[in-house]
């Protein structure tokens, strides 16, 4: 059994970030990914990074203090406001530092980092390269990992890459180690360790129509909520309003902000139209943009009843290619449309999970010695609907805090290394598991009961809420798992070795569960705020539902609770744009 | 067309005394790629076939593969541009490790030989360190690479010279030496002008024909020989380079 004082599971920018961190500190760690680092998912992230670092001529008068209050006040006054001030502090240093390490932002004539307007936001502060900005920061953030690997300054970064973490051991309330399955060789490996950061991204694949990588399931975040982990406002889930029709592939906000329209089938800017998006137009926040065209759609005022027009036309080929050269590439492969001549396609999609593992400021959850930051971690700075912009940001940021809090208290330990049994144990139950599994012989297909599942999701449970529609997707949800009991295995080869009907059959079971949380929280949750909209409960109620809802995992059942939201500097007012 | 016949390449080196090609009939939808037809055998025929992928969308460069010919990425390869067969193998030259899965040690291990992350010498600015809108283009396109492997497997020379350091790394050493922010040219050049370099290239294009990206690792390959031919003529005097 291999140790390694500090375990990331996860090697996007998150855990790549809270790995170095970590490693800062000269204490040894190990990157625990199911892909190649660079692989993950934080690389499809294309529109930019949020700091308020005044490049922009018009952004001059920004500070981190009016970035902050627009997270606040995008996050529909939800997200904890220490947790974001903290954020948006950090950032121009995060963003610098990125820079110093090599990202090749794009620049304004001065040299310094471009900026653009984004949605939601007061001033241009989200920084970019082209529409590139996730695959730089994650390729940026390698390349210090390969520096520092075996580096005579500081103890070793190890990356095992094509290990799927499958279960966390937690020992009297600390956590102990993890046992993972070696996707090269077919076997489960066990690791111990003083301490564990979790940064395995989104849940987003539990819904049909996400912009998601195909990786990106609930997986991660079941692994810690099975062992006590609670996980936290699972409700609010991210639908982004440009997606490409038909494969869902992510049309970055950055059209909008550079000057992009949406137009209904009578070629109207059909956002004036709305109440909550006529003053912003294009660049209002996402929840509010995703809502008005599917309602526009609804009203028969879309395409074939699917979709609506971006129209980045006027912006011409030049600038297309200065500052949108992916989205082109993108649309000219999967849409067989040139943007420079026709309008985009696009309907909202699944794009986002605000909640996730419940962790304090500085990235620590309710178990001992258990980190978690990015996605899969809610701090909470996204609250009820995340701007865009502020994702890359938070993984940076609270990678580096969870990071250093991880290392300082492994550096406070008395006892390490402790729990070898336990492990011993867990991986010995891990086998027997994956035996049983392969040897499964029921009447359904894994995927067809995952894909089912994953539709169930993104028609009931999507935009619009209802409680009917919740319940019946709660019922969905049951035959789901009742189902789910009688699969069989049909792979011809019963190795584990990238076996991914194994890998989907420990998905779907995550996927299920997972699901649950989130339409459970949306039922009890009866108003309306940020991306959670309930058409039977359409006004936002402070009064009842200024509160953070927490589900935990005892015994095979999900139960919830709530916990005030920190509000430290702005009361809340109503969310008007 | 209603149905396409993938011929995919099987071995797993434990179990198969060779490798050989399965076929598999897929029901064909508009606007199906390579990777959804492999997914589609994978969650309903064959629940055991190894291939990488992740984001789906051309940018995690997971799927690189050959197919009907080409190495490309099977998630953005529209099978309507293909025929009724789909022929796919595995990357080249890196040793199997299950069907279209290869172990990629040694292209990473290539990667990291160029020190692939920025040196600078100056101490670090209080903010960013200032780079021109002219600089900046320098590094368009070539920041794109997303270390798919394509540019590797089909190159001649990596077939021939097993420690023929690779397009894919002299990239991302050109990417490092364009960047104004950059001071690590002599050491990179003579990593990347050394035994296993840039000269044993036979510029036949190969890398630059299936890059998915249209990055031009030959063009990188033609300026990192420029380069190292300066400084073998001017090695007396190393400030007369000029990048």
């Amino acid at each position: 059994m291999r140790y390694f004082p500090v375990i990331v599971v996860g090697g996007g920018l998150a855990g790549l970030r809270a790995a170095i961190e970590v490693n800062m500190h000269n204490i040894q760690v190990c990157v625990l990914s199911r892909v190649h680092p660079v692989r993950s998912h934080s690389l499809a992230a294309q529109g930019g990074i949020n700091g308020a670092l005044g490049n922009h001529a018009r952004g001059v008068y920004d500070s981190p203090e009016k970035h902050a209050f627009d997270t606040v006040k995008g996050s529909d006054y939800l997200g904890d406001q220490d947790a974001i001030i903290r954020m948006c502090n950090d950032a121009p240093l995060r963003i610098y530092e990125m820079e110093h390490w090599g990202c090749p932002f794009s620049r304004t004539s001065e040299g310094k980092i471009a900026q653009r307007p984004f949605g939601g936001a007061g001033f241009p502060r989200t920084a970019y390269a082209e529409d590139k900005t996730g695959h730089v920061l994650l390729h940026t953030l390698y390349e210090q990992i390969v520096k520092f690997e075996h580096s005579s300054e500081r103890a070793d970064i190890v990356v095992l890459d094509e290990m799927l973490v499958t279960s966390l051991v937690v020992d009297d309330g600390r956590c102990v180690g993890v046992v993972a399955l070696n996707l090269k060789s077919g076997q489960f490996e066990a690791f111990q360790s003083d301490a564990v950061i979790f940064a395995t991204g989104g849940s987003g694949r539990i819904y049909s129509n996400s912009t998601n990588a195909l990786i990106s399931t609930a997986l991660g975040i079941y692994i810690p909520f099975r062992e006590g982990a609670p996980l936290k406002d699972m409700e609010f889930i991210q639908f982004h309003p440009t997606t490409l029709i038909g494969t869902n592939i992510l049309m970055t906000e950055g059209c909008r902000g550079e000057g992009g329209f949406l137009l209904n089938n009578k070629g109207e800017r059909f956002l004036a139209n709305y109440e909550d998006s006529k003053n912003a137009m294009e660049v209002a926040p996402r929840d509010i943009v995703a809502r008005n065209i599917q309602r526009e759609i609804d009203a028969g005022r879309g395409f074939e009843n699917s979709y609506v027009h971006l129209d980045i036309r006027h912006l011409g080929e030049k600038r297309i290619n200065e500052r949108l050269p992916g989205i082109r590439e993108l649309c000219i492969k999967f849409a067989n449309i040139d943007p420079v001549v026709d309008p985009i396609p696009v309907q909202p999609g699944q794009h986002y999970t605000m909640g996730g593992i419940d962790t304090d400021i500085n990235g620590a959850s309710e178990i001992k010695g258990l980190y978690a930051a990015g996605e899969c971690a809610c701090v909470s700075v996204h609250g009820a609907n995340r701007l865009g912009g502020n994702s890359l940001l938070e993984t940076i940021v609270y990678g580096a805090i969870a990071g250093r809090s991880c290392a300082e208290y492994v550096s406070s330990l008395s006892k390490t290394k402790i729990g070898t049994e336990i492990i011993e144990a867990r991986l010995r139950d891990e086998e027997r598991r994956a035996k049983e599994i392969v040897s499964k012989d029921g009447d359904y297909i894994i995927c067809d009961v995952r894909d089912k599942l994953a539709q169930v999701m993104a028609q009931k449970v999507g935009l619009f809420r209802s409680e009917s529609q919740l319940k019946s997707a709660l019922e969905d949800i049951q035959e789901a798992r009742e189902k789910f009991a009688k699969v069989k295995f049909n792979s011809k080869s019963k190795s584990l070795s990238y076996n991914y009907e194994f890998i989907n059959y420990l998905e779907t079971e995550a996927n299920i569960c997972i699901s649950e949380v989130v339409v459970r929280g949306a039922i009890e949750r009866r108003e309306s705020r940020g991306s959670h909209f309930r058409i039977d409960y359409p006004k936002r109620d402070d009064a009842q539902f200024l509160k953070h809802t927490i589900a935990r995992y005892s015994k095979g059942e999900i139960s919830l609770s709530y916990k005030p939201v920190k509000i430290v500097k702005w009361e809340p007012k109503e969310r008007k744009y | 067309m209603d149905k396409v016949i993938f011929e995919v390449f099987r071995f797993i080196p434990e179990e198969n005394k060779s490798p050989y090609f399965e076929r598999f009939e897929v029901p064909y939808t508009k606007g199906m790629t390579v990777l959804q037809g492999l997914l589609y055998i994978q969650s309903k025929l064959d629940g055991s076939l190894g291939c990488r992928f992740a984001c789906r969308a051309g940018i995690c460069g997971s799927c690189a593969m050959h197919i009907n010919g080409v190495y490309r990425l099977a998630c953005e390869t529209q099978i309507s541009l293909l025929g009724e067969i789909v022929r796919v193998r595995p990357l080249g030259h890196l040793p199997i490790i299950k069907d279209l899965v290869v172990d990629m040690t040694e292209f990473w291990n290539k990667y990291k030989q160029i020190k692939p992350y920025l040196i600078h010498s100056s101490s670090l600015p209080e903010r960013e360190f200032l780079q021109s809108v002219d600089d900046r283009e320098k590094l368009t396109k070539i920041v794109d690479c997303i270390l798919c492997g394509a540019c590797y497997a089909a190159c001649p020379v990596v077939g021939t010279h097993k420690d023929y350091i690779g397009p894919h790394a002299f990239t991302k050493a050109n990417r490092f030496i364009r960047d104004s922010r950059d001071n690590g040219t002599l050491e990179r050049l003579r990593i990347v002008g050394g035994e296993d370099g840039i000269f044993r290239c036979h510029t036949v294009f190969s890398c630059q024909e299936v890059c998915p990206k249209d990055i031009d690792p030959s063009g990188s390959i033609s300026e990192l020989k420029m380069l190292t031919t300066r400084l073998a003529f001017t090695s007396f005097d190393k400030s007369k380079i000029k990048v």
